[in-house]
């Protein structure tokens, strides 16, 4: 595989400013990063670049991008999101793939247009309660027990817990910390009155899970799945909750065919 | 110098050994761990004690409010203080405090605490807090919005109490188009309020500021930190170009007091070793949730830390000896002199006007409490009430 090469901009949207790395050739995907952000450009962003132009944004208050007061919630998020797609969007649009939270803001924008979206693919997706299967309380986890949760594999584990965050990582540590709880503390992690618009969404989607995901657990895949009125459902074995980080080729695979199939 | 007496009403039937199973004695302790009879116990002997707080010389007694934990039994902190207003006749009862941004319409307070200032004929100081970063966890309440939320409520009931009702509330987090309370308060224009607090600059300037002056109570902290806030809060207010009066500032710290030092420290080291090791047992991901605090000092903390890992919940926290703890001034035991001469010497870098003496803790036993209380109220007190 070829390294793409990347470029780290700023891109405006109203007052705002967006970090924004960008890579690759092909029909354009809009990645929406989870909370904990995007630390670097992994090899999962890679290999979706080798046949895909892809856009991976910080969301305000998370990364390099401005925190702007008026993104209250994840109702304004997505709301802003709009707005960037209507300044930003290749004609034709985006195919929109969302983690965790950034799944969660995905159906949060999809539910309200899809003017600029061609398809969704959520991995480990936020944004919904299954009665009677608790998510992980995140909030409540210090950093060791987190990446135990949230990784699988134990010696990539133990690599993160030995990575020493420059003083810029840590500063950055904290700003993802401090919005991500602005957005999810309450109701956790989800939105009580996303589900029932859902069937609003009209294009393709697909569902992407991680078998041993401690934080949403994997039935979330099928009630996702179900409520999406979807058939693309797969649960990736030894994995948690970060398929892209965990099963880098495997999640960006079943990305690229789907968006084969879904091309025009 | 006035002398206020507290207790946090500890459940002291805690079963330590089996809580260690547990990340903290707050939240997630099962309720299982508490025993109705002997909690009812607790109740009625800390009534008992505060009430003798009177009689004993006492200028008030304070209680507080704490969720879900075994650490502090008064979730509601006005019921007790309105079974000592029917237990006292003249002192203050300070409720140091309400935790403002826990609830979702901050009218309840305001009707509460009026409420109590007319049962009490005007006896009750209100203290404003925003609660331990735990309460977030429990009650649900976005941290991301604490300070917030503090600073709205806190204008929504002083404007209750201040202006004739019904007016309409206009706010980010409050909105309500009848605010008209039954009763108003008491005391014109309203109830004394008190900050307490572990200090933040940020809670110090707004404190202090001229149009507020709230009494300033350093609660929980070793020595060196009691006198930088209160020292603190005094620069603030030359700052603003006035003086602090000593009833401005104030200290909160556990007292055991007996004949001799070695007396002293054997009758106390257990319940006071068990309050700062078994019962304040906070990870940082309960103590400062996201958003409780600023991004700077959070910041701080993080920086400290080697790994991003390794600490937290069954990590480096150290058990605290008394010795340490008496060494660094979070607590006073001793002899009646020296209990004196510590918060003398307080008194003199600081000129404070208020101590706040907790004299029962932890696991102490009612009779080393009475022990304890009546031995301050004779031997400490009095002094400590005549410094100036």
């Amino acid at each position: 595989m070829t390294e793409t090469s990347i470029t780290n901009n700023t891109c405006r949207v109203g007052n705002i400013n967006l970090y924004l790395r960008r890579a690759g050739r092909g029909s354009p995907i809009l990645f929406l990063h989870g909370a904990g952000g995007i630390a670097e450009w992994t090899p999962f962003f890679n290999d979706l670049s080798q046949t895909h132009d892809v856009w991976a944004p910080d969301h305000p208050g998370f990364g390099l991008s401005d925190d702007p007061g008026f993104i209250k919630n994840m109702s304004d998020l997505a709301m802003f999101y709009l707005d960037f797609l209507d300044t930003h969007a290749p004609t034709g649009g985006f195919h929109l793939v969302g983690h965790s939270i950034g799944g969660w803001l995905a159906a949060e924008i999809a539910t309200r247009n899809t003017q600029h979206i061609r398809s969704l693919s959520l991995i480990s997706s936020a944004g919904l309660r299954l009665e009677g299967v608790p998510m992980g309380d995140i909030f409540m986890w210090n950093t060791e027990e987190a990446v135990k949760k949230l990784i699988f594999d134990p010696v990539v584990q133990e690599k993160r817990l030995n990575a020493q965050p420059t003083p810029e990582e840590a500063e950055i540590i904290v700003r993802n910390k401090f919005t991500f709880a602005k957005l999810a503390w309450y109701p956790r992690l989800f939105n009580p009155e996303l589900k029932k618009w859902l069937h609003r969404i009209k294009v393709p989607t697909q569902v992407i899970w991680g078998e041993h995901d401690e934080l949403i657990p994997k039935e979330y895949a099928k009630l996702w799945a179900k409520a999406l009125n979807t058939n693309t459902c797969t649960v990736l074995g030894k994995c948690s909750h970060s398929p892209p980080n965990e099963k880098p080729s495997e999640t960006a695979q079943l990305i690229k065919t789907f968006l084969r199939k879904h091309a025009e | 110098m006035k002398v206020l007496n507290f207790t946090l009403m500890p459940y002291r039937s805690m079963d330590v050994p089996a809580s260690k199973e547990y990340r903290s004695a707050w939240v997630v302790l099962p309720n299982t761990f508490y025993d109705p009879e002997k909690g009812a116990h607790d109740y009625e002997s800390y009534i008992d004690l505060l009430a003798q707080s009177e009689p004993l010389g006492f200028d008030g007694v304070c209680v507080n409010e704490h969720h879900q934990t075994a650490y502090g039994l008064m979730p509601a902190p006005n019921l007790i203080a309105s079974a000592l207003i029917q237990r006292t006749k003249k002192i203050k009862i300070a409720i140091l405090g309400r935790a403002l941004p826990l609830v979702n319409n901050p009218i309840n307070i305001a009707e509460e605490f009026a409420m109590l200032d007319n049962m009490s004929r005007g006896r009750i100081i209100a203290g404003f807090v925003r609660g331990i970063g735990a309460e977030y966890h429990s009650t649900t309440v976005n941290p991301y919005y604490s300070h917030e939320r503090f600073h709205e409520a806190h204008d929504l009931i002083v404007r209750a109490w201040t202006q004739p009702g019904p007016f309409p509330w206009e706010g980010e987090h409050y909105n309500l188009n009848y605010v008209n309370l039954w009763p108003r308060v008491y005391q014109q224009p309203h109830p004394p309020i008190w900050i307490p607090s572990q200090g933040s600059i940020e809670t110090i300037e707004w404190a202090a500021d001229p149009s507020r002056k709230y009494p300033f109570l350093v609660t929980f902290s070793a020595r060196e930190a009691v006198l930088k806030n209160l020292l603190a809060y005094k620069d603030q207010t030359q700052k603003y170009g006035y003086e602090a009066q000593p009833s401005q500032l104030g200290w909160a710290a556990p007292v055991y007091v007996a004949e001799t030092l070695e007396k002293a420290m054997s009758e106390s080291r257990s319940a006071i070793e068990a309050l700062f090791n078994d019962y304040l047992t906070l990870p940082m991901e309960m103590l400062l949730p996201p958003g409780y605090t600023s991004v700077e000092s959070l910041k701080k903390i993080i920086a400290t830390k080697k790994a991003i890992g390794r600490a937290g919940f069954g990590g480096t926290n150290q058990r605290q000896s008394l010795e340490r703890l008496m060494e660094l001034g979070t607590v006073l035991v001793g002899t009646p002199k020296s209990i004196l001469n510590q918060v003398e010497q307080v008194k003199e870098k600081t000129n404070l006007g208020n101590f706040v003496s907790m004299l029962q803790f932890g696991t102490l036993n009612n009779d080393l409490t009475q022990r304890n209380q009546a031995m301050f109220a004779s031997e400490v007190m009095p002094k400590i009430q005549k410094m100036s």
